[in-house]
């Protein structure tokens, strides 16, 4: 046996459950069809996450943080809030202010550069395989193992495997697992603005009748911008040249922040919701988007997928400690177990919640924004919804309270 | 070992030893139950012999006896961790099932078809002992116990785990396992050889080791799991004894 574990995918996940491996003292190899250097790209390109306050503490816990601490920006506050383009946000605003919660912040915008930069030269640095530039052509579990196939007759064997390639996983098509989901004829803006005056780490979500607005506290005086709109708008408002964009976003974004201006690359990603049916399968398992694409309304997508990285993690650091054999059905179970209802919820929280806001019904207007009214009216409420923003909620693995394994 | 093996009898056995460990099968209540009795089992073993569980091959340089071995559901793991594992059991039929899944894995294990007292009369020598829901199937409980004491290292330790015997214990292990929900055949046990914690105690005692520790196996409906108790040893249970003179 070549290796515990192989990874299929050099992403944030993949390359984050590697590094949670190796630092547990598991041997691990991660597969990437992409070379480095398509994966180390000096430039801001404008894409940055919303970290949770959990999935920083991981990144803590991985040694990661300290590296990362300069470059994050911590969010401080949320307000949510029912707007139309052109009138600006209703007077019904809902407030999250992490004072509310004893933990800190409630969680951090990163740059894409900076978070894959980090975990790449961490990789390095602990050990792990890393098969930059390859690509899988098949995998066949057996009754001690896999045997992973690369193309060009190489062949990897390994306890079991990992799919962290994402939701047209080809580690689950091979392993059988059906998806289940829909797309929402939606699809996200994203770029990153700089303004004029400072945000003080205050994030915002307005609600829009298209889709949420999502301006988010960049360090400096940046911001990174969700903006979601209807397929067709969409396209139209990816086509415009930067003025003519800036000329969209401009009424919509309004002037709170003062003038604003484009840092960066412009992103558009369309919307849809993807569940694996098992996040399961003869000695596989899979994480990510490989195991649940979700709305990206609340930010929760890298946040989920660092979910499945510390329980995976945990359940097969402690099945390798009692000398288990790791890709067995049964431990694989426990991380099904651990993830699924989580997952679920989520999926059904954020698809419900999109429903809610994307229509401009003058009923349903008028209702939501009583329910953001209501919402803000109750401490108890609140705090739990901070909480949960923060990934502070359910029965959290290790890494997610920031301990190691 | 795949030498003892009759090549015709292999897939039978093949068979037999899917069934064995397969986690939803006839052996499902061990399987469930096993990720808490290794955490116990290795605890006790890494502390004993100040070793760490978060490095490869910690128990390397051990030699370990698994009692009543079965399939292997402990000797493997034992094996994994580095150890040398020698699996005994007096059903002739799990020897040759619990040696064609070794193989499949790729461990060493040496496994026999004999017992504690015949082994002790070969002078067979062991760190570690795993007598694992063993004591309440055997005639004569301080005989074995007294026989896996002379098997012992001075300084060896051996966890020894069983069912108590009180109403509840009745009500879960024989009607609830047995006859409700059909974990194990009818028949598996006989209540009346169920030993309680203090009389275990006394028998290692007696047996010539030394208790040191006691710890309930609980079962949690909700979860549908197993879980290490403190206090709660009203009906599974284990123990940790070491045998004095190191």
């Amino acid at each position: 046996m070549d290796y515990d574990v192989i990874i299929a995918g050099g992403g944030l996940n993949g390359s984050a459950l590697a590094l949670a491996l190796a630092s547990a003292g598991l041997e691990v190899a991660v597969v990437d069809p992409l070379p480095v250097e398509a994966r180390v790209d000096p430039g801001f390109d404008g894409r940055s996450y919303a970290l949770a306050l959990a999935s920083q503490r991981l990144l803590g816990a991985l040694g990661l943080w300290e590296g990362l601490a300069a470059q994050a920006q911590p969010i401080l506050e949320i307000k949510v809030s029912d707007g139309r383009a052109g009138e600006g946000p209703s007077p019904f605003v809902l407030e999250f202010d992490h004072a509310e919660i004893e933990e800190g912040p409630m969680g951090f915008l990163v740059e894409d550069r900076h978070l894959r930069r980090a975990l790449l030269d961490a990789l390095t640095g602990a050990g792990v395989t890393h098969v930059s530039g390859a690509r899988i052509a098949g995998h066949m579990p057996g009754p001690a193992g896999v045997e992973v196939s690369l193309e060009g007759a190489r062949a990897l064997h390994a306890r079991m495997l990992v799919g962290a390639d994402g939701a047209a996983s080809a580690t689950a098509q091979r392993a059988g697992v059906k998806r289940t989901g829909w797309e929402y004829g939606q699809t996200a803006l994203v770029a990153a603005v700089a303004h004029a005056y400072p945000h003080r780490g205050i994030a915002h979500q307005f609600f829009m009748p298209a889709g949420p607005l999502a301006i988010l506290p960049l360090t400096g005086d940046r911001c990174s911008i969700v903006w979601t709109e209807t397929d067709a708008e969409a396209a139209r408002i990816q086509a415009l040249d930067d003025a003519g964009y800036l000329a969209e976003l401009r009424p919509r974004f309004g002037g709170f922040l003062g003038g604003i201006e484009l840092a960066g690359a412009r992103f558009t990603y369309p919307l849809g919701l993807s569940l694996a049916q098992s996040f399961v399968a003869d000695r596989v398992a899979l994480i990510g988007d490989a195991a649940h694409r979700v709305h990206p309304i609340a930010g929760q997508g890298l946040n989920a997928g660092l979910k499945d990285v510390a329980a995976l993690a945990e359940v097969l650091t402690l099945a390798m400690r009692r000398g288990e054999d790791i890709g067995r059905a049964d431990v694989l179970e426990r991380y099904q177990a651990w993830r699924r209802f989580d997952v679920a919820a989520l999926a059904a929280a954020t698809d419900g919640f999109n429903r809610l806001f994307s229509n401009d019904l003058g009923g349903l207007r008028v209702t939501r924004d009583l329910g953001l009214a209501a919402v803000n009216a109750l401490p108890g409420v609140r705090r739990g919804f901070i909480r949960e923003a923060a990934g502070l909620t359910g029965d959290l693995p290790r890494l997610l309270q920031g301990e190691i394994l | 070992m795949q030498s003892t093996i009759d090549p015709a009898e292999v897939a039978k056995f093949e068979a037999m030893a899917a069934e064995w460990w397969d986690p939803d099968g006839k052996f499902k209540p061990l399987h469930m139950l096993n990720p808490c009795r290794l955490d116990y089992i290795t605890a006790q073993i890494a502390s004993e012999f100040d070793r760490d569980l978060t490095k490869r091959g910690a128990f390397e340089g051990l030699r370990i006896l698994d009692i009543g071995c079965g399939g292997g559901l402990l000797s493997e793991p034992m094996a994994r961790l580095g150890a040398t594992v020698v699996g005994a059991d007096a059903a002739a039929g799990n020897i040759p099932v619990a040696q064609v899944h070794a193989e499949q894995m790729g461990l060493k294990i040496d496994y026999r078809h004999t017992s504690a007292e015949a082994l002790a009369a070969d002078g067979e020598q062991f760190d570690a002992i795993l007598n694992m829901e063993v004591v309440e199937h055997v005639a004569d409980p301080l005989g074995f116990l007294t026989a896996c004491q002379q098997l012992l290292k001075p300084g060896g330790i051996m966890t020894c785990s069983t069912l108590n015997r009180n109403p509840k214990s009745f009500l879960m292990a024989i009607i609830g396992a047995e006859h409700v929900m059909r974990w194990l055949p009818k028949g598996t046990h006989d209540w009346s050889k169920f030993i309680t914690p203090d009389e275990l105690f006394d028998l290692l005692r007696q047996a010539g080791l030394d208790p040191v520790d006691r710890k309930g196996f609980v079962f949690n409906p909700l979860g549908w799991s197993w879980s290490i108790s403190d206090r709660d040893l009203s009906v599974n249970y284990v123990t940790a004894s070491v045998k004095p003179g190191a």
